[in-house]
């Protein structure tokens, strides 16, 4: 049912972006009709999935290491109310500044090879990864840690057996937001300066007027966004079920 | 088992100023069923918690005593009137949370012999979303038996199931339980008239012991000593504490 509705969708845009292009009757180096893209994407399979995979490595890289700085800040925040008071200001104000204007000067600390797009995904998904998981360990329904007090548990334990288990729903839905979130992160430091990836192939496409493999290479990164959100939205299901026992 | 000492409670309590209540002394015998009646928000809970070391955010000031003149913390079982199982383990790792949570191994055969205890034995290997409300209710009474204290307190555990749910859940405690010093806070005239061995009803300022029939708990839910006692219990909530 949720894939007939999902495809209901796609084909409503198809149809939309067809009708746009006979109607105004737009040349296809301004928009390129879905078929001219459609067989631009499968004409250049190979290019578009070379620059592809480089976005994904960094994509993934950036989701692991985000996410395991993002739980470790945040199980250090639950445990300490002095570093919350410290940091939490300073993890807001992190993100008033646009990861964007970012982008230049991680390319200048870290060169442009790999790692300064890995750091732009990491950037992007620490917050919301720290937050929701946060969020979580702070709110864990106060009568399963009365339980545990009468018990004598260990603060440790408590984390261990109560805590990060009723947290772990929040976390999924950290890493789902960290799924969407890191791919653009990983384009905009491409933009900036790369030699691969689609986005480095979407400025290169563009700037040769080749709108139909900007558009497809488009259309791939949206599809790569799209299987990590589902994967990872998968896993939060999972972790609610289980913590639920739904 | 170490053997159920009697509590002994006094003193005042408020929170943020406001006095909950004041001049409050209740005896709690060993090994006795003590029931603490009363409407909602006259602080029966906070006596309850006081004892259990959980109102970290009251003002007290009076003794909590236990009468062999031995520290409480580490001889209490708490249930309330959420299950507080933990939807994520089984049920016999629910059971045994306590040696998790104290660090130490958890029995899980004794967790199993308990379930079975309450009735659960034909359950052992569903998770917690799978029972109803008063297979959950069993479930945490072994929890309780589990950690094998002297002293039972318990905060309207029954008070979420229905009627005959209820009445089997009294049996079972009373049965399970007995021979430990248990305080029972509840809001439930009947359920105070089946179990209390002691029944002491709290209102605003005060507490007043009630008699209680000769007849051994739990008292059956017809016999007409139960339905007096009841009776009385009832209509003294309902006129309010006299002057």
């Amino acid at each position: 049912m949720r894939l007939r509705h999902a495809l209901a969708s796609f084909a409503l845009l198809i149809a939309v972006w067809q009708a746009v292009v006979w109607l105004a009757g737009l040349p296809h180096f301004i928009l390129p009709s879905p078929l001219r893209v459609f067989t631009e994407l499968w004409d250049s399979r190979a290019l578009i999935g070379e620059h592809a995979l480089v976005t994904l490595g960094e994509v993934l890289l950036g989701m692991a290491i985000g996410t395991v700085l993002g739980i470790a800040t945040a199980l250090h925040l639950a445990l300490s109310p002095r570093a919350r008071q410290l940091l939490g200001p300073i993890l807001v104000f992190s993100q008033a500044i646009p990861v964007f204007a970012l982008a230049p000067v991680l390319t200048l600390w870290l060169g442009y090879g790999l790692w300064s797009k890995i750091a732009m995904a990491v950037l992007i998904i620490y917050f919301p990864v720290t937050s929701s998981f946060l969020d979580g360990l702070l709110n864990t329904p106060q009568g399963y840690l009365d339980l545990a007090r009468a018990m004598q548990a260990r603060p440790g334990q408590v984390l261990l057996r109560i805590r990060i288990p009723a947290a772990l729903p929040n976390l999924g839905t950290g890493l789902k937001l960290a799924a969407v979130y890191a791919p653009i992160g990983a384009v905009i430091g491409e933009w900036v300066g790369a030699s691969r990836g689609l986005g480095y192939l979407m400025l290169l496409a563009n700037g040769r007027a080749k709108t139909d493999l900007m558009f497809a290479a488009v259309l791939a990164l949206c599809a790569m966004s799209v299987v990590l959100y589902l994967l990872f939205d998968a896993l939060s299901r999972h972790l609610a079920a289980r913590a639920t026992g739904g | 088992m170490s053997p159920a000492p009697g509590i002994g409670f006094s003193g005042a309590a408020s929170v943020e100023g406001t006095a909950l209540f004041s001049g409050l002394t209740l005896a709690m015998a060993p090994g006795r069923w003590t029931c603490l009646l009363g409407a909602s928000g006259v602080g029966k809970t906070t006596v309850l918690r006081l004892i259990a070391g959980l109102a970290a955010h009251v003002d007290f000031e009076g003794s909590i005593t236990a009468t062999d003149g031995q520290p409480l913390q580490d001889r209490i079982a708490y249930m309330a009137q959420s299950d507080l199982l933990l939807p994520w383990l089984s049920l016999p790792e629910n059971v045994a949370i306590g040696a998790r949570l104290r660090g130490g191994r958890p029995d899980l055969a004794r967790a199993r012999d308990l379930l079975a205890r309450v009735g659960l034995g034909d359950h052992l290997d569903k998770r917690p979303a799978a029972l109803s409300g008063g297979q959950r209710q069993r479930v945490a009474l072994a929890r309780t038996l589990m950690e094998d204290r002297p002293v039972i307190l318990l905060d309207e555990p029954f008070s979420a199931l229905d009627a005959r749910t209820r009445a089997d859940m009294q049996d079972l405690a009373a049965t399970q339980l007995a021979g430990r010093t248990v305080l029972l806070v509840t809001h439930d005239p009947g359920e105070a008239a089946r179990l209390g061995e002691a029944i002491h009803v709290m209102a605003p300022g005060s507490a007043r012991s009630f008699d209680v029939p000769p007849v051994p708990v739990p008292r059956p839910v017809d016999h007409p000593d139960t339905l007096a006692l009841q009776g009385r219990l009832h209509a003294f909530l309902r006129k309010g504490a006299p002057a």
